[in-house]
């Protein structure tokens, strides 16, 4: 080591000391030692210096000094850093060729040069400066391996910061989403309440288009009691002045006086029947037309038909003169009262009379059949605590594509303006939902069709 | 003079008879009654000219008036054919051209004014 340009090794140390304070990263771990250990070059400069200027064996002996003095710095400082494993085996790398260094310095001052006369050979040092180096070797390696894992670290933790920004702009996404969903909601619920307002309208409209169906045909159902009250009243003050004639006369006829009685009080009697029919369908017409009580009530459904049937008849009439259908109606002769809202059978059965009187004018219209007599039927029947009422026409039939949807609301055949579609929907919330029971219907096209309601006794 | 009468309210009958009842017990009118236009037809089927007039509703259920009216003018019948005149509640223009386009000879509105009906009735040549 002492051979050659004496201050080399001085060089090499102090660059040594410069590499190890950045490989070791001393200014953040040890900022007080880095900053001794920057001065190093002082020392180093002045050893040099000398090596220049002197030379000789005094300035191999300070670069001896020099390098071991650096070298136990170095152990030191990975024994004061052996909490970072790199340092911790650059220092046991060092602390025995430091000690080697020293200790050599030492013995050569003291004058007994020991250690230089038993190594001779240079076999320890080389085997120090191996030891040294490949410690160095896995205090590099350890360093790499602990960057890896701070850079893995590093790139994890980023990996979090980005996972809990994205976390948060997602709670912000879903925060505006929310909001936005219960503002939908809000809406969707304001126009649910349109809805049903609409549909409340609707069915009243439907009640009071059905209603103007019926207009025609209550007056006309109206009007022949109200003609036979006024001929029957007419005819009896006639018939009481005849009266009075007669027991005037000086030869009487009690047969004819008998007989003219008999009359006047038949006459009050139809007087009295027909102002009540009269009655009976203003009333009907009123019930038609007022909310329905839902309030059940027996009825009688052969007189519910009967009455229907003609409304439906008479209405459809009023609006098409030239229209006429045979009625036949089949009424079971004992049939139990059913525990039914009238008012709302009586829409359902107006609906399907309506429907069939439409079918069967349709037929006719299409005047492809000579023979053709448009026929509308009712006939009820009783069996296994079931009400029966079938309302047959021999009209158009309806087409199986059609069949499917006629419940639906809204849906209608009719053109534009004729039909609301709401008939047949609400004729099916009525009979299933309103009454338990059930509405049926079988029809083959060009040959008729036949509406059963069926309802529990 | 025989008058048949057609319609579906069988209290016409009465109303009539009662109308009519010193016509009647003078022999001047004699009525008889179909409740609907079949029945019509039967009747004059059986009773041939001897029906001088046919007093129809138009709106039966059924085969209505002017279908009534159109089989007696259509039908081969011995002469000579009755006069018929149609009764309606409906007294619009559409109805009345129908009834007379199809041979009717006179056409009434309801309600009937039974002492205008006398007049013609009786004005008519027996």
């Amino acid at each position: 080591m002492a051979s050659g340009n004496e201050f080399m090794d001085t060089a090499l140390g102090l660059g040594l000391v410069y590499w190890g304070r950045k490989a070791l990263d001393l200014p953040t771990r040890l900022p007080t030692w880095d900053r001794w250990l920057t001065r190093l070059w002082q020392p180093a400069a002045v050893i040099i210096v000398l090596g220049v200027v002197v030379g000789g064996p005094v300035v191999g002996w300070f670069d001896d000094l020099f390098i071991g003095a650096m070298m136990a710095l170095g152990a030191a400082v990975g024994w004061r850093l052996r909490a970072y494993r790199p340092a911790f085996w650059v220092g046991v790398g060092l602390a025995p060729y430091a000690l080697y260094m020293v200790l050599g310095v030492l013995l050569r001052l003291s004058g007994r040069d020991v250690l230089h006369t038993l190594d001779s050979g240079g076999n320890l040092e080389t085997l120090l400066v191996l030891w040294t180096g490949s410690l160095f070797f896995v205090a590099r390696s350890q360093h790499k391996t602990l960057a890896a894992e701070a850079q893995r670290r590093l790139e994890a933790e980023q990996e979090q910061r980005r996972i809990l920004s994205q976390n948060h702009s997602l709670e912000h996404e879903v925060n505006q989403r929310t909001a936005a969903l219960a503002q939908q909601t809000d809406a969707l619920r304001t126009t649910l309440q349109e809805l049903r307002d609409t549909q409340e309208q609707l069915i009243q409209a439907e009640k009071m288009a059905s209603l103007g169906e019926l207009t025609a045909g209550i007056a006309h159902e109206i009007q022949n009691p109200l003609n036979f009250v006024n001929n029957f009243a007419e005819v009896s003050s006639e018939l009481a002045q005849e009266l009075a004639e007669e027991r005037a006369r000086p030869t009487r006829d009690p047969e004819l006086e008998a007989e003219l009685l008999a009359d006047l009080k038949q006459n009050l009697q139809r007087i009295g029947q027909h102002g009540k029919r009269a009655a009976g369908i203003v009333r009907g017409m009123l019930e038609h037309s007022r909310a329905s009580t839902g309030e059940r009530q027996p009825t009688d459904l052969n007189a519910l038909c009967d009455e229907y049937l003609r409304l439906a008849y008479h209405g459809l009439r009023a609006k098409d003169k030239s229209f006429n259908a045979t009625l036949q109606t089949d009424f079971a002769p004992v049939l139990p009262l059913v525990e039914a809202v009238g008012q709302d059978l009586g829409r359902v059965l107006l609906n399907l009379f309506t429907n069939a009187f439409y079918a069967v004018r349709q037929r006719q219209l299409a005047a492809t059949e000579p023979g053709y007599a448009p026929t509308v039927s009712v006939r009820t029947s009783y069996r296994d605590r079931e009400v029966q009422v079938v309302v047959h026409d021999n009209g158009t039939g309806i087409p199986e594509a059609v069949r499917a949807k006629i419940f639906q609301p809204f849906f209608t055949t009719k053109p534009s303006g004729e039909g609301t579609g709401l008939g047949l929907a609400l004729s099916h919330d009525i009979v299933v939902q309103g009454h338990g029971g059930a509405l049926e219907v079988a029809s083959e096209e060009g040959a008729g069709t036949t509406f059963t309601i069926k309802l529990p006794v | 003079m025989k008058i048949l009468v057609v319609d579906d309210e069988s209290d016409v009958q009465v109303l009539f008879e009662q109308r009519f009842r010193r016509e009647i017990r003078s022999g001047a009118l004699s009525f008889s009654f179909a409740f609907s236009g079949e029945q019509a037809l039967d009747y004059l089927h059986e009773h041939h000219s001897e029906v001088v007039l046919i007093l129809s509703d138009i709106n039966m259920p059924g085969m209505s008036g002017l279908e009534l009216l159109r089989r007696v003018r259509t039908e081969a019948a011995p002469p000579p054919p009755p006069r018929v005149m149609m009764i309606t509640a409906y007294g619009d223009d559409d109805s009345r051209r129908q009834a007379l386009a199809l041979g009717a000879d006179d056409f009434l509105t309801k309600p009937v004014d039974f002492a205008a009906l006398k007049e013609k009735l009786l004005a008519l040549p027996a």
